[in-house]
């Protein structure tokens, strides 16, 4: 039941890349109500299927690594319904969609496996967990108005305007979501790394290192940018980079967490 | 009845046969005794055109006369510069009209609001019936639909209107946004002008000949700088618009390098009108800088108009289907079902009632 849920979330992001897909091949490529319903009903089957689960599990569902990629993919689609219908960066939908799918699609690798061991109740590592993914929807967000920053000050530097070009908001405006976005992230992503402390079991230092790495990584970006060490197209640039590193350490961090 | 459209345009005849003929507030007035039960004048910049209903045929050489304005040669001499569309050819002229497919430049959206005017007047006037109703509706849906369904009205079409948008999507808002005119011209003064539209405020003009700055300055509402000083003027200023007649660059990478340390992060948008080009284009290499050169910006309005044809064909769909829809609707009138004697309170109740 909760794979199907699953299925059709993914289902309803993919329609949203299709039909985002299909508007750049005509070369009419407008904000699209679409796109929009598709990521909403897709976020409403993830909660669902969230929810499901985390009955199951008797806790929040974020055991193994595809609940993770799972819970993500929610925080990256809720905050872009709160984020983009409130800077009116709709299209970032667009942008959105695809890496939402990428890691629904997760569901087609073997890595739905149950825990080895339960694990009892513990607020503080739940709270850990949670909101440290939801950081990381936040720097997937800054990400894609990262990557949007970076299109359109391509364009505007070769001179060659695309019909995305006319679509896609001005530079301060996707600097400014870029910006937010990062102190949104890091504040959450703070408040997960401190409440680790709390959570009572001893932790790996591999696990420990890797997460101070990202939260250094973020802080520096954020540093860079108010210090004025970067010209916003590095900062965008960093954006797209850190999120990619940190993914892959959040990996990293799933995978000597369960092998430790 | 027969409904039909009289007039003339930009390509059918140029503007001082047009401005003979551009009608006045009593051609209405005059096609009325002539037989016409109802009546349109449109007029704009590019086109006069009478859209009429009539039991009788109206010659053309006494439409022709309504709308001249003067007493020079006969309209005679004219008449083959007017063009005569009746039904269902006249409905898709004015379909064609409002959706911009007829204008000078494709897709401009102007006439719509123009055409709409024309309608509130005839309707004010009581010149205005159910037929004009019904067809002038029918062409601002067609019209709507043409702009939202197509890429008809995409992208800029003029250097001003390029410098506009590329402005706008560097600096967001142009409010505040400070703008420095190096040297003078057409084109700079009308891309100025654009900026201005927008909201640009802080004008400055500096050129080698004082008078001419303060000349150009005093028309835009803007300050004069001296030419001295004009480099200087680069750390405070947004946009800079350059057409000088030098020979050789005035702004190179080296010049440059100073002032991008003062700007901090600041954009600086470049629009080098100048031939030969007034600005290094390796100046374009540094972060934050945007030049354009005169053939970029062409190039991108050339490429709008492209764009703009290419969805002629799409656009054209759409009127099709909406002239075979009011044809259809008036076959069921010729039939006798349509209200011949409406109200024309009820016709004022659906035009407040429909989007104006």
């Amino acid at each position: 039941m909760d794979r199907q849920l699953l299925i059709f979330a993914t289902v309803c992001y993919l329609a949203a890349v299709i039909r985002t897909v299909i508007s750049f091949r005509a070369r009419i490529f407008r904000r699209s109500r679409f796109v929009f319903l598709a990521i909403a009903l897709g976020f409403v089957l993830q909660t669902a299927f969230l929810s499901v689960r985390g009955h199951a599990l008797g806790s929040c569902p974020i055991t193994n690594l595809l609940e993770v990629l799972v819970f993500l993919a929610w925080s990256i689609a809720l905050i872009y319904l709160l984020i983009g219908t409130a800077y009116r960066l709709s299209l970032m939908g667009a942008f959105t969609a695809p890496l939402v799918v990428l890691q629904l699609a997760a569901w087609l690798l073997p890595i739905d496996t149950p825990r080895a061991f339960p694990i009892a109740p513990n607020p503080w590592l739940e709270f850990h967990a949670s909101i440290s993914i939801i950081a990381y929807g936040a720097f997937a967000l800054a990400c894609v108005a990262g990557a949007m920053y970076l299109v359109q000050e391509r364009q505007l530097k070769t001179h060659q305007l695309r019909s995305i070009f006319y679509h896609l908001p001005p530079l301060p405006n996707l600097f400014s979501a870029m910006t937010r976005l990062l102190w949104f992230g890091f504040i959450l992503y703070s408040a997960g790394l401190i409440s680790g402390f709390f959570v009572g079991e001893p932790l790996p230092w591999t696990k420990i290192a890797l997460a101070i790495a990202i939260w250094i990584l973020y802080g520096a970006i954020l540093q860079g940018r108010y210090l004025g060490w970067m010209a916003p197209r590095r900062i965008a640039t960093l954006c797209v980079v850190a999120f990619a590193v940190a993914l892959s350490l959040l990996w990293s961090i799933e995978f000597v967490g369960h092998r430790v | 009845m027969n409904f039909f459209c009289f007039g003339l345009n930009h390509r059918t005849a140029p503007i001082e046969v047009r401005e003979r003929f551009a009608g006045h507030a009593r051609s209405p007035v005059v096609l009325r005794h002539l037989g016409c039960s109802e009546v349109l004048l449109l007029t704009t910049c590019n086109r006069v055109e009478i859209y009429a209903a009539a039991e009788a045929n109206i010659a053309n050489e006494e439409i022709a006369e309504s709308l001249r304005i003067d007493d020079g040669p006969s309209s005679k001499n004219y008449l083959e510069a007017f063009y005569r569309k009746e039904n269902a050819e006249c409905a898709r002229h004015l379909f064609r009209v409002a959706a911009g497919l007829d204008s000078m430049v494709v897709g401009e959206t102007e006439i719509l609001g123009q055409a709409k005017r024309a309608y509130a007047d005839a309707l004010a006037s009581g010149n205005a019936g159910p037929l004009l109703h019904r067809l002038c509706q029918r062409a601002f849906r067609a019209a709507k639909q043409v702009r939202s369904k197509t890429q008809i009205t995409r992208g800029p079409v003029s250097v001003g209107s390029v410098a506009v948008d590329l402005a706008e999507k560097i600096f967001g808002d142009l409010r505040g946004r400070k703008v420095l005119v190096l040297g003078a011209g057409e084109t700079s003064t009308k891309t100025l002008r654009a900026l201005a539209s927008r909201g640009v405020s802080d004008l400055r003009v500096s050129n080698r000949t004082p008078a001419r700055a303060e000349e150009l300055a005093h028309e835009l509402e803007g300050i004069a700088v001296p030419f001295a000083t004009w480099l200087e003027q680069c750390r405070e200023i947004d946009i800079l618009i350059s057409s000088t007649a030098a020979e050789t660059h005035l702004l190179t990478p080296p010049l440059l390098v100073p002032i991008l340390r003062d700007r901090a992060d600041r954009p600086l948008f470049i629009i080098d009108i100048a031939v030969p080009r007034d600005v290094a284009p390796e100046v374009n290499e540094f972060d934050g800088v945007y030049l354009y050169d005169i053939d970029s910006l062409r190039e991108i309005a050339s490429e709008s108009h492209e764009l703009r044809r290419q969805q002629m064909a799409a656009a054209e769909a759409i009127i099709d289907e909406h002239v075979a829809d009011f044809e259809k609707h008036l076959g069921l009138s010729q039939s006798g079902t349509r209200p011949t004697k409406e109200c024309p309170t009820r016709v004022s109740g659906e035009l407040r009632a429909s989007e104006l």
